[in-house]
C-alpha cells in the first residue's frame, strides 16, 4: 500500500459570516495555499453536511472545483452526517492508498448562521433516527442529555467534572487566532447558564458557526514533483458504525463506534495509543467529550474528568486535547468540522500551532462523529521520520 | 401604565430569571394606543416649552404600532393638541428609530426656516409573541420633543446630525401580520452594532472625538446591547448609565433612545455634550450631538421627570396582560 501524505492545509476563522456564501468562504481558502500546486489536483473531496437544506445548494464537488479554478478534476461531495470531514479525508486516503490518485483536496464547508433557531435544532437531529427525533420529538441534544443523565448516576460523579471541560476547550481557543470563541469561560458560568435539556446547560454545548477548511494530500511520488508545504503522514483513517439512537446499544455510555475506528486507525499508522501526543475529539456536547475519552481507553469509565483535572489532557498534559478548542470553542461548521480537526494535527505536527503549540508532538490523531457516534471515522498523523 | 415583570412571562414559557433580557417592561392598557401616549407626551413637552400650540407648524410622529395602517397619528395628535389646522404633519415608520428620524426632520424644517416650532414624538405599543424572546422586552412608551430656533431658556441645541441606513432584514412585520418576526442573532453584530458604530463613526468623521461626550445614550433593545456597542467603541459603561430605561420599561421602540435622551436631560448640566445614537431595523441608525443648554435646569421641574413616570405603575399577572394587549381570542 503507499503512504499517504498531508502536504499543506487552510483555514478560515469560524466565526458567523452573514456576508458570506459557500462559495466565498471556500474562495478565502486558497490563499492557504498560495505557491502549493494546486493546478496539479487529481480529485476535490468537499465535506459538508447541510448544503441542500440550509442553502439550496448541492453537487457541491463541482461547485467548489470551480470556485478554486479547478474545472475538470473529479470531485464529489463527501456527506457522512457531522463526520463529513473526516469521511472525506477518509476518502482521500484511500484514493492514494489505491493508486487512484496522487493529489487529492479535502475540503470541509458549512454555512449554518443561514438557518433559524428552529432549523438549527431540526439540523442538530438530522443524524438521528427521523422517526425518534422527527416523530417522538426527541431531537439530539436530549438524547444527549439523557446520556449525560445516565453517566452521571451510573459513575456517581458530579456535574462539574463533566462540566470543566468547556472550560478547558475556552482555555484552549482563547490562544487560537482560528477559532470562534476566543476567550476564557469559569465552571460557574457553565453550571450557571440556562439548560438545553437538563442536566446539559447551553455553555456545554458547541454553538453555531460558519467555516471552510482544506488539507492536501498528496502520495510519495507526487511529493518529489509537486510544490508543497511541510509535510506530514496521515499514516492511519478508519471508519465504523454502530446502532443508531445510543440507548439501543448495549450500552449507551461506551462509544463502540470510535472505540473500533482508533483501534483501526492505530492499526493502520502502527502506533500505539500512549504515542499520541495531540487528540482532536468531537465534543460537539461536554458529555461526549468524556464518553469518547473513556471509550477509546485514554481514561477509565467515569474517570475522564479527574484526568481533566490533573492535567492530563492539557497543552502541557500527556494527551493534549482539543488544542484549539474543539467544537465547543474553535466552532462547529458541522460537515467541515472534521477537516479542521485534520487541519489542526498538522499544524501541531509541523509546528506551526502558535500559542497553541505542543511542544514535541510527534504523533497526533482525530475523531469525528455523526450524530451521537453512530458513525465515526478516526485519523492518525505522524510526523515523518516517526 | 400598567407594568409586567419579565420573570411573570418567564413563569408561563418555563424560562428561568437568568436568561430575561430585563427586569419588567411598560404595557398598554386596552384603551391607550400610539396616538393616545403620544398626546399624552406631547403635553408635557409643551409645558416645558412654554410653547403656546398655536406656534407648531409640525407634527411627526414616528411609530410602528400606528393605531391605523391608513389615517395618520399626526392629525390625532395635532387635533388633540389644538393646533393651527396649518400645520405639516405626518406619520414617520422606521422600526425603533422613527422617533429619532422625526427629531431629524423637525430639525430641518426649523432650521430651514419653514416653521418657527414642530414636534416630534416617537410613542409605540410594541408587538411581542407570545412566547417568542421579543415578548419579554417589546414594550410601550412614548416621548415628545418641541423645536424651534434659538431662544431663551432652550434646554438643549443638536449641534450635529447623521444618518446611516442598509437594506438589513433583520426584523419585519408585513402588512396584516400580527406580529413581526426577526433573525435572531442576525438582530446583532450585522444589525444593531455595525449601523450604531457606523453612524457614530459618521460624527467621528465630522470632527468629533468619542471623549468629547459626557452621556451616551443608544438605542436599547435589551439591557446587554447598549453596554456592548459602548464597549466596542472604547465608551466607558458609566456614561452610558444614565439613559438607561430598558430595565424597567422594556424596548418602547421608537420612545426608546428618545425616553434615554429625556432620562439624561433630567440630570445633565449646562455646557454637557450629549451622543444620542438610535438604531431601527431595516435597518439604520441616527446619530446626533445634544449641548445641554442653560434653560435646562429651569425647564426640567415644569414637568415629571422619566423616573417620576415609570415609578407611577401598576403591575399586572400575564392573564391581565394578554387582555390588556388584545391576545384573548373572543371569537
Amino acid at each position: 500500500m503507499r503512504r499517504v501524505y498531508i502536504a499543506g492545509a487552510s483555514l478560515v476563522k469560524v466565526d458567523e459570516y452573514w456576508g458570506e456564501s459557500l462559495d466565498s468562504l471556500v474562495s478565502q481558502l486558497a490563499d492557504g495555499f498560495s505557491g502549493l500546486a494546486l493546478r496539479k489536483i487529481d480529485a476535490v473531496y468537499v465535506a459538508n453536511m447541510l448544503g441542500e437544506v440550509l442553502q439550496s445548494q448541492a453537487n457541491l464537488g463541482a461547485l467548489v472545483a470551480e470556485d478554486l479554478g479547478l474545472a475538470g478534476v473529479a470531485a464529489f461531495r463527501v456527506e457522512a452526517g457531522e463526520a463529513s470531514g473526516l469521511a472525506a479525508l477518509h476518502a482521500g486516503y484511500q484514493s492514494i492508498r489505491a493508486g487512484l490518485a496522487d493529489t487529492v483536496l479535502v475540503l470541509g464547508v458549512e454555512k449554518l448562521s443561514d438557518a433559524s433557531p428552529e432549523e438549527a435544532m431540526a439540523t442538530s437531529s438530522l443524524s438521528e433516527r427521523y422517526d425518534y427525533v422527527g416523530f417522538q420529538g426527541v431531537p439530539q441534544p436530549a438524547i444527549a442529555s439523557m446520556m449525560y443523565n445516565q453517566y452521571l448516576k451510573r459513575f456517581e460523579v458530579p456535574q462539574e467534572m463533566v462540566a470543566q471541560f468547556p472550560v478547558m476547550m475556552h482555555e484552549h481557543a482563547a490562544k487560537s487566532p482560528h477559532s470562534q470563541y476566543q476567550f476564557k469561560i469559569t465552571l460557574e458560568s457553565v453550571l450557571s447558564s440556562p439548560f438545553v435539556s437538563e442536566p446539559l446547560r447551553r455553555l456545554e454545548c458547541a454553538g453555531i458557526g460558519d467555516g471552510a477548511a482544506a488539507v492536501l494530500l498528496c502520495s510519495s511520488d507526487a511529493l518529489s514533483t509537486i510544490r508543497h508545504d511541510e509535510v506530514v503522514e496521515l499514516a492511519g483513517s478508519a471508519c465504523s458504525t454502530d446502532i443508531v439512537f445510543p440507548f439501543d446499544r448495549e450500552d449507551p455510555l461506551r462509544l463502540g463506534a470510535a472505540s473500533r475506528a482508533f483501534e483501526e486507525a492505530l492499526a493502520r499508522a502502527g502506533v500505539a495509543r500512549r504515542d499520541i501526543r495531540v487528540l482532536e475529539i468531537h465534543d460537539s456536547y461536554s458529555i461526549l467529550a468524556c464518553l469518547l475519552l473513556e471509550s477509546i481507553g485514554l481514561s477509565e469509565p467515569g474517570r475522564s474528568g479527574v484526568d481533566l483535572k490533573k492535567g492530563k489532557y492539557s497543552l502541557a498534559g500527556e494527551v493534549a486535547v482539543n488544542t484549539f478548542g474543539g467544537l465547543k470553542a474553535r466552532g462547529h461548521p458541522a460537515g467541515a468540522t472534521g477537516v479542521y480537526q485534520a487541519a489542526e494535527v498538522y499544524l501541531q505536527l509541523t509546528g506551526r500551532a502558535g500559542e497553541c503549540q505542543v511542544d514535541g508532538a510527534k504523533v497526533g490523531a482525530a475523531l469525528n462523529l455523526a450524530g451521537l457516534g453512530s458513525c465515526v471515522f478516526a485519523s492518525v498523523m505522524k510526523v515523518r521520520d516517526v | 401604565m400598567l407594568r409586567i415583570r419579565a420573570s411573570e412571562i418567564g413563569r408561563v414559557w418555563g424560562v428561568g430569571d437568568s436568561e430575561l433580557p430585563v427586569k419588567e417592561k411598560a404595557v398598554n392598557n386596552f384603551d391607550e394606543d400610539a396616538a393616545t401616549m403620544a398626546v399624552e407626551a406631547r403635553k408635557y413637552a409643551l409645558v416645558r416649552a412654554g410653547v403656546s400650540a398655536s406656534r407648531i407648524g409640525a407634527v411627526y410622529v414616528g411609530s410602528e404600532s400606528h393605531p391605523y395602517a391608513v389615517k395618520p397619528t399626526g392629525t390625532i395628535v395635532a387635533e388633540a393638541l389644538g393646533v393651527s389646522r396649518r400645520t405639516l404633519g405626518a406619520d414617520l415608520e422606521f422600526a425603533c428609530k422613527a422617533g429619532s428620524e422625526a427629531i431629524q426632520i423637525v430639525s430641518g424644517l426649523v432650521s430651514s426656516g419653514m416653521i418657527e416650532f414642530g414636534l416630534a414624538i416617537g410613542s409605540d405599543t410594541a408587538q411581542g409573541r407570545p412566547r417568542d424572546p421579543l415578548e419579554y422586552t417589546a414594550a410601550a412608551g412614548a416621548a415628545a420633543f418641541v423645536l424651534g430656533g434659538k431662544g431663551d431658556g432652550v434646554v438643549g441645541e443638536i449641534e450635529a446630525s447623521v444618518s446611516y441606513v442598509s437594506d438589513t432584514p433583520d426584523f419585519w412585520r408585513r402588512s396584516h401580520e400580527r406580529y413581526p418576526s426577526h433573525g435572531h442573532r442576525f438582530t446583532a453584530a450585522p444589525a444593531y452594532f455595525h449601523h450604531i458604530i457606523s453612524s457614530v463613526k459618521l460624527l467621528q468623521e465630522e470632527g468629533y472625538s468619542l471623549s468629547d461626550f459626557n452621556y451616551v445614550v443608544f438605542h436599547q433593545p435589551n439591557t446587554k446591547f447598549p453596554f456592548a456597542v459602548a464597549k466596542m467603541l472604547g465608551i466607558p459603561p458609566d456614561k452610558v448609565e444614565h439613559g438607561m430605561v430598558c430595565n424597567v420599561v422594556g424596548n418602547t421602540y421608537a420612545a426608546s433612545s428618545l425616553l434615554g435622551l429625556c432620562r439624561v436631560l433630567d440630570r445633565a448640566r449646562p455646557g454637557e455634550k450629549v451622543l444620542v445614537a438610535s438604531y431601527g431595523s431595516g435597518a439604520g441608525s441616527d446619530a446626533f450631538v445634544v449641548n445641554v443648554l442653560d434653560g435646562v435646569l429651569e425647564r426640567r421641574v415644569r414637568a415629571p421627570l422619566v423616573d417620576d413616570l415609570i415609578a407611577r405603575k401598576k403591575y399586572v399577572d400575564y392573564a391581565v396582560y394578554l387582555r390588556a394587549r388584545n391576545k384573548i381570542r373572543l371569537q
